[in-house]
């Protein structure tokens, strides 16, 4: 569903992306790992289609991100790293919105709205405004908004930042549900939802992937590999 | 179409959800109120027009549309949520053209809301009101090619002073290019021919007509002209984001 070819991003001098290739499957769950500033939300930004490559080439359910924009973001649900949401809207709003600019009405929007509402546990907070959000719920709003129309690729930034240990879990869960019809690609700094939601993990540090393969291949423990393949080029930087 | 509806629908919901409406329009009411009838000498003047009351806009806007506009773009940015909405399935021009259209439906209202001036002006006497009506169609436009302008500097930057500023320089320079004391003293070195071109930039030039009671298609041209051109900028500057 993903295809990834030699992808770069420069900003000025500075390679942030420097010729990432990978590909997703249906019914894969990518993690995404690296240290700080390696080059993990660059990359989910241009598969979203945020930013424009420097060069490369990234493709979506076979429509390519540049040349066919639309296409390709149709399929996608995004959850970007800061869990951006209008402040001065309630929750349902938000999500209303998200079905409306994913051409859902009537009907259609409604059952989409509830379902997503259900799936990240918002009931609770469904008429409140999202400024008074604590920070965990405003991500799981966030997250709600990227399933809303059911995509059938998923990119999320951190998905479990900021949740509480239950809802890590359930979030993970959720995951590994949604990889089994869907591809999924997810970063993380946690290194055991590794081992709880993906079927492949792929490590990059300072724009270039430096290990991947499932958690199995990769070697135990996983936190030991991670520091032995990525600490010294950090502390170089 | 429907998805620049959907865009302007939640710009315009977040214009009233927060203090920001209401304090504008009682600003906005405020000031033409005391620009009409205390500095304009709307009852003074003895004639049954709205002159004392359209002449200042070109002013009074310089301050109150770029203050309307300028959280547009660049509040997006501060919270991040541009990203969401470029991510969406739509076209970015669908993205600007709905989030101006919100703020002009909103100064439409604002200027709506002066009706009173016309009312009291019809009271007292009997104006040309063919003449209020291409006024108020003059403003509508003065306010919609300011507000472009707004949109353009609001993408520009994440700090909305910044973009505040910024338009109140951009708009100051579409009045001053044909504000008189300015082409008085531009006659003294450069050929006329020059001048007129300068002038022909300016919002005041083109607003006059209106004004009078006569609505030129040049001047509309002109209007349709800014606000095109600004939004076209608007995009090319979202697009090297
Ligand atoms: N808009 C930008 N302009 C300039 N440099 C940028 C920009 N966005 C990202 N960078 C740089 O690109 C590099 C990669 O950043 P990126 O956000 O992709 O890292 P990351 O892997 O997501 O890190 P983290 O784990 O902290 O989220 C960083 O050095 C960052 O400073
Ligand atoms: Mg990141």
């Amino acid at each position: 569903m993903i295809r990834i070819e030699n992808l770069v991003k420069a900003f000025g001098a500075k390679r942030a992306v420097d010729g990432v290739s990978f590909t997703v499957g249906r019914g894969e769950v990518v993690g995404f790992l690296g240290p700080n500033g390696s080059g993990k939300s660059t990359t989910m930004r241009m598969i979203t289609g945020y930013y424009a490559p420097s060069s490369g080439r990234v493709s979506v359910g076979g429509h390519d991100v540049v040349e066919a924009p639309l296409e390709a973001k149709r399929l996608i649900g995004y959850l970007p790293e800061n869990a951006a949401a209008y402040p001065d809207m309630t929750v349902r709003g938000f999500l209303e919105f998200a079905a409306a600019m994913r051409g859902l009405a009537g009907a259609a929007k409604r059952k989409a709205v509830a379902r997503a509402v259900e799936r990240c546990f918002l009931d609770s907070v469904l008429h409140q405004s999202i400024d008074t959000l604590s920070k965990g719920y405003r991500h799981r709003t966030c997250l709600a908004q990227a399933l809303i129309h059911d995509p059938e690729v998923l990119v999320l930034d951190e998905p479990t930042d900021g949740l509480d240990p239950n809802q890590k879990h359930e979030i993970r869960n959720l995951i590994r549900e949604l990889g089994k019809s869907k591809a999924v690609v997810f970063s993380t700094h946690i290194l055991e939802e590794v081992d709880a939601a993906c079927t492949r993990a792929i490590i990059i540090d300072r724009g270039r992937i430096v290990a991947q393969g499932t958690p199995d291949e990769l070697g135990r423990p996983l936190d030991e590999v991670f520091r032995r393949i990525t600490l010294p080029d950090t502390v170089k930087q | 179409m429907r998805h620049v509806w959907v865009i302007a629908k939640r710009e315009l919901g977040s214009y009233f959800s927060s203090p920001v409406a209401y304090v504008f329009l009682v600003i906005f009411l405020l000031l033409t109120g005391f620009f009409t009838f205390t500095a304009g000498q709307f009852f003074e003047r003895g004639e049954a027009s709205l002159a004392a009351f359209f002449g200042w806009h070109p002013w009074l806007y310089l301050v109150l549309v770029p203050a309307a506009g300028m959280r547009l773009w660049a509040e997006e940015r501060r919270a991040g949520t541009i990203e969401l909405l470029l991510t969406m399935p739509i076209e970015p021009w669908q993205a600007i053209l709905g989030k101006f259209l919100a703020s002009w439906i909103f100064l439409a209202a604002a200027l709506a809301l002066t009706f009173p001036v016309a009312v009291t002006a019809n009271v007292l006497g009997s104006p040309d009101n063919g003449m209020i009506a291409a006024g108020y169609l003059g403003s509508l436009f003065l306010a919609g090619a300011y507000l472009a302008v707004t949109c353009m500097t609001s993408a520009m930057t994440r700090n909305q002073v910044v973009a505040f500023i910024l338009s109140v320089v951009a708009c100051l320079f579409l009045i001053l290019a044909g504000f008189n004391p300015v082409t008085d003293l531009l006659v003294r070195w450069a050929s006329p021919a020059f001048v007129d071109t300068v002038a022909a930039f300016s919002v005041v030039t083109h607003f006059d007509g209106f004004q009078k009671g006569v609505i030129d298609t040049r001047d509309l041209f002109f209007f349709l002209s800014v606000i095109g051109f600004s939004l076209f900028a608007t995009s090319v500057i979202l697009r090297n984001r």
